[in-house]
């Protein structure tokens, strides 16, 4: 068995103006998805939106330069994400195809393993 | 080691080429599932193929040359394992299906599914386009990287630092060495069977370089089209892609003209076409088409079949042909079908029918600076003496074409037309 990622990336400016109700129905569809793959499940989270991250990097100085903001602009940005359990890549699609991702889409990533 | 006393004939260097040829996929396929590695495989087979090189002169050419090589690379590869623990302990092992490989090394049915598994691989959804064409022609058809390279038009370095990144990503990301379960299987085989179709319209148009068809190319494509319908002869795509590749083909010795230019399918000579193979793709067309719906390959095999059986161009069953693109057009939706529909609307029920069914496509933004679209539509205008319509058409036409003989066709019907 290997662990992935699957990275949900999606437009946040459509997450900001969907209803109540669509809100609401995509909650409950995550939920359904976390029912239906407990047992794959190993974990997730959904993230704050990306105006309230911040960056950090080393400066040319040897000190940080702390801005704010994602560390790229983008139109579809990581919102959220599930840890997996699968065999292959093609179990670990199956499953990502079930993530409800209805403002954009999924990326499966395997978790590297050192010995 | 003793050294062979007699070097390596002719004639086993032929049958070794002969058995690179055949048996790469089979011999391939059955050690990865030892090696469980595919460049650890790759090594042992090729070892296995320039052992065969040294020992057939002096024992003679074996019965079976794939299995004696499979057993050959087979037990190279578990020398190798054996030899090398945190070799076998560092490599991020393909997973099978937890089959064990087949008893002894026969051509049974367990090592024929082996060559499945592999193209399954290589085809997979997961690796870029060029990636698993490139791969397919490595692993399955035994090309170097440097012939794959070339094949492509691309440098060797290009070529083999794309091989590395999907042989990586297929360790990596544990893209799986089997064959998809049923629900799955369709689109998976249509993925592999676009392979083999990008592979052969490669071969047979090349896009650049001097030649206008790259035999090696489409005889792998061939190779591999045969492959497949020995491993799944019950599919009705992989019945219709071999037939399209077939009778393709068998139009190739007319393609080409005096000084090496491209011929049309209304200036060939049908008399060099080759019947047998006709005769193969027509019996595999009748297959394919009994599947309902018809898929992409058998649609695209039937219209080359209406073309083989026809005499001569003006006697082609136009109206099948249409037929045959009304069906083609619903389940594969690209303008340029949509464009040689409307040539053939033109051909069946006459040019005024067939402006109306290209007047539709002058929006398509994938067949702006196609000059096809505008020849097709000068010649229908011509025929109905809009004259100067017709000229307008034939100005953009050579606008858009870059072919020397193209251009001097489309010259001579602009001077020919009568002055309004």
């Amino acid at each position: 068995m290997a662990q992935y990622l699957i990275l949900l990336c999606e437009d946040e400016a459509a997450w900001a103006n969907a209803s109540q109700e669509a809100s609401d129905q995509i909650f409950k569809e995550h939920m359904a998805f976390n029912e239906h793959n407990a047992a794959a499940l190993r974990g997730g989270n959904a993230l704050q939106p990306t105006g309230t991250a911040t960056s950090i990097r080393k400066d040319s100085a040897g000190g940080f330069a702390v801005t704010d903001g994602p560390f790229a602009e983008t139109k579809e940005a990581l919102g959220g994400y599930y840890l997996i359990e699968a065999a292959d890549l093609d179990e670990a699609i199956a499953v990502a195809k079930q993530v409800p991702a209805p403002f954009g889409g999924v990326e499966v990533r395997p978790i590297r393993v050192f010995d | 080691m003793t050294q062979p006393r007699v070097s390596a004939d002719a004639s086993v260097a032929a049958a070794v080429a002969d058995a690179h040829r055949r048996e790469w996929a089979f011999v391939l396929a059955a050690t990865v599932r030892v090696t469980r590695d595919l460049d650890l495989a790759e090594e042992c087979v090729q070892d296995a193929y320039a052992r065969a090189l040294a020992t057939w002169g002096s024992r003679g050419v074996p019965a079976n040359p794939g299995a004696w090589l499979t057993t050959v690379a087979r037990r190279r590869g578990v020398d190798l394992l054996r030899r090398d623990a945190t070799l076998r302990r560092s490599l991020p092992l393909l997973l099978d299906d937890q089959v064990e490989p087949g008893p002894g090394d026969a051509a049974g049915h367990a090592v024929t599914d082996d060559r499945l598994r592999l193209i399954f691989t290589c085809c997979h959804p997961a690796i870029a386009p060029e990636a698993q064409v490139a791969l397919t022609l490595r692993l399955l058809c035994g090309l170097t990287t440097a012939e794959v390279a070339r094949a492509f038009l691309v440098s060797e370095p290009t070529m083999a630092a794309r091989i590395t990144r999907a042989k990586k990503k297929i360790a990596a990301a544990r893209i799986p060495y089997r064959v998809p379960s049923g629900a799955e299987l369709p689109e998976r085989i249509n993925a592999v069977l676009t392979v083999v179709h990008l592979l052969f319209t490669t071969g047979h148009t090349a896009p650049a370089g001097a030649d206008l068809v790259r035999r090696d190319l489409v005889e792998r494509s061939l190779d591999l089209a045969r492959m497949l319908r020995a491993l799944l002869p019950a599919d009705a795509d992989v019945a219709g892609l071999l037939a399209l590749t077939l009778l393709t083909d068998a139009r190739s010795a007319s393609r080409v003209g005096a000084r090496g230019r491209l011929l049309l399918l209304d200036e060939q000579d049908r008399a060099k076409w080759d019947r047998q193979a006709i005769g193969e793709g027509i019996a595999l067309v009748r297959e394919a088409l009994q599947r309902r719906p018809p898929g992409r390959f058998a649609l695209m095999a039937a219209i080359a079949a209406v073309h083989a059986e026809a005499p001569t161009w003006q006697d082609t069953d136009w109206r099948e042909i249409v037929a045959l693109y009304d069906l083609l057009v619903q389940i594969w939706p690209s303008p340029v079908v949509a464009l040689n529909r409307g040539v053939a609307v033109g051909l069946a029920r006459g040019p005024a029918a067939g402006l109306a069914a290209l007047a539709a496509l002058a929006a398509e933004p994938q067949l702006a600076g196609y000059g096809y679209l505008a020849s097709a539509r000068a010649d229908f205008l011509r025929r109905l003496g809009r004259t100067g319509e017709a000229r307008q058409a034939y100005e953009e036409a050579l606008l858009l074409t870059e072919n020397a003989v193209e251009r001097d066709f489309l010259a001579a019907r602009l001077a020919g037309l009568t002055q309004p």
